[in-house]
């Protein structure tokens, strides 16, 4: 049995009266795609918004790599190696796409101030490397040709593709995806299919996924969990979730 | 040459000197807008605390017996923008970053708190009255046009005003588009929360955004405390008001807006000194500035707001 990445224990969102996230648990090992589905308004984005720093959890503990994350400010989660995608494209439009690329990789050419105006060989070092490994991911998304083109002027499904590229050049272990799929062609879909899955083979990180593409979800996850109403309903492999009645009740309603 | 269209000339001059102060003092206002959303407004006193420290440095110097005038110069420029950055950091520190997340309104009043608390303190530390700077840069370049006439004057100041403002804007413009904090710069101005998330601290940029205003501020004070020869406490409101309604009219975010409305609104100073009662300029400025408010809140470069969700 692989190694736990991430450990989620009853984790719990309150805003006010309103109780968003009721002790979820989560698990994802290493090198594992697993997915978080529910219906609208099940809290899933907020358990999100909880793992990427961007709420602070009501109550629960979060361990990535046996580290409580619960607490710490985005910045210093996604510097952890836990960074993520939202619903809709935040992309920078108005810079390029190499620039985007480069942007992510800030902490990483993290060198002083002097070094960087005097260019010296352990800056360009650095700077060489970034570029690098910007154009290795740009090559793996198809987007190397539009490297100098603003980002804002692709494509939608190439927009979301860029977002994936972007999170991997901060070479993140885990990477948090919510709804990638949402407003891709079948085409681009099965290429997002394909791509998530080369992620975990090929460059071995875990993907957490919320996406409502059910065809997406089944073809590749490793593990579903099912979130109604913010509290969890069931978990499983695909086969499992699919049979599951509390699911399918969840899903269409009462008989 | 006529009469008319060489004085006209002297005009424009006048304008774009007094524009390019406007415009330095306007990137201040513009990049720290650009990327939280607020309007600096103890930025004005920051210029006048920049120009009260050149005048301290250069009298300081003179009266050592300094008097080599560009070593004078270059000393007073750089202790100007270091103490000047200094304080555009501690305001940030002290008075906004705490606020960081409430109501814009509580940032802008805590800036205006700022801005009357930076001004009684160097009344109280200065006093009130105006000190002489002393004319370091005086006689001129060129003239032309003659006596009987009208005579066109360009001044040694006024060029020293040309291409220190020139040299400063190019050096900024070539950090924000090419350097790696530019970048990071101009990510946080876009998307903030999304910088944040890729694992930059964007306090840190935007404590940055703050020194590069204070520092240019402060170019701006040397500048213009030489131009027109007298400092006091009280000179930041006013060319604070003015920067910020250049900052407004050139598109409030942009920072090549800020440069070109420095310039615009300038040269509409002294074209109106020039041709109506010299009284009026103060009020075509602000009449401008509600103008643009009016009829194009975006300013002449600056992009439509879309709302962040």
């Amino acid at each position: 049995m692989s190694q736990l990445l991430l450990d989620v224990n009853e984790l719990t969102m309150r805003f006010g009266g309103l109780l968003a996230v009721n002790e979820v648990n989560l698990k994802v090992k290493n090198r594992q795609i697993v997915s978080i589905i529910g219906p609208n308004g099940a809290g899933k984005t907020t358990v999100f918004n909880c793992l990427s720093g961007f709420y602070i959890p009501t109550d629960g503990s979060i361990l990535f790599r046996g580290e409580q994350l619960a607490g710490l400010k985005d910045f210093q989660i996604s510097r952890k190696g836990l960074v993520r995608t939202f619903q809709h494209v935040r992309l920078f439009k108005r810079m390029t796409v190499i620039e985007n690329m480069l942007v992510a990789q800030h902490r990483h050419l993290n060198t002083n101030l002097l070094s960087g105006m005097l260019k010296t060989p352990g800056y360009k070092r650095l700077e060489q490397e970034a570029m690098d490994r910007a154009i290795y991911w740009l090559e793996e998304v198809d987007l190397l040709e539009h490297a100098n083109r603003e980002a804002g002027y692709l494509a939608y499904g190439q927009q979301r593709k860029l977002e994936i590229a972007r999170c991997m050049v901060t070479q993140p272990e885990l990477l948090m995806l919510d709804e990638p799929a949402a407003g891709l062609n079948p085409k681009e879909t099965k290429e997002l299919d394909e791509l998530i899955i080369r992620l975990r083979d090929e460059h071995e990180i875990s993907v957490l996924l919320i996406e409502h593409d059910m065809g997406l979800v089944m073809g590749i996850s490793d593990h579903i969990y099912v979130i109604a109403q913010g509290t969890p309903l069931a978990d499983g492999s695909p086969m499992d979730v699919k049979e599951n009645p509390d699911v399918i009740k969840a899903y269409l309603g009462e008989s | 040459m006529t009469e008319a269209s060489l004085y006209f000339l002297q005009q424009i001059i006048n304008g774009l000197t007094i524009g390019s102060t406007y415009a330095l003092i306007a990137i201040g206002y513009t990049m720290v807008y650009g990327i939280i959303g607020m309007i600096n407004f103890a930025h004005g006193e920051i210029y006048m605390i920049g120009s009260y420290v050149a005048f301290i440095v250069i009298t300081g110097l003179l009266g050592m017996g300094m008097v080599a005038l560009p070593v004078v110069l270059f000393i007073a420029l750089v202790v100007a923008m270091v103490v000047a950055s200094s304080y555009g950091w501690a305001i940030e520190r002290v008075a906004y970053r705490p606020l960081r997340g409430s109501n814009r309104l509580i940032a802008l009043i805590s800036a205006i708190g700022m801005s009357i608390f930076l001004q009684n303190y160097v009344v109280l530390a200065q006093g009130s009255r105006d000190v002489a700077m002393p004319p370091l840069v005086s006689g001129s370049l060129v003239e032309f046009g003659s006596l009987e006439t009208f005579q066109v004057t360009i001044s040694w100041m006024q060029l020293l005003i040309w291409v220190v403002t020139l040299i400063s804007m190019t050096v900024l413009t070539l950090f924000i588009s090419r350097s790696r904090m530019g970048r990071a710069c101009r990510a946080c101005a876009e998307d903030i929360g999304m910088t944040n998330l890729l694992g930059i601290d964007t306090n840190r940029i935007i404590a940055m955004t703050f020194v590069i205003g204070a520092a240019l501020a402060a170019v701006a004070g040397l500048l213009l405390g030489l131009y027109y020869g007298v400092v006091n406490p009280f000179i930041g409101f006013i060319a604070g008001l003015k920067a910020f309604t250049a900052a407004v009219l050139g598109g409030i975010g942009s920072i090549p807006g800020a440069m070109l409305g420095g310039l615009i609104l300038g040269v509409t100073e002294a074209l109106t000194a020039a041709y109506f009662p010299s009284e009026y300029k103060d009020v075509v400025a602000f009449s401008l500035l509600v103008l643009i408010l009016l009829f194009r809140p975006t300013g002449i470069l600056g992009k439509p707001e879309v709302e962040k969700v």
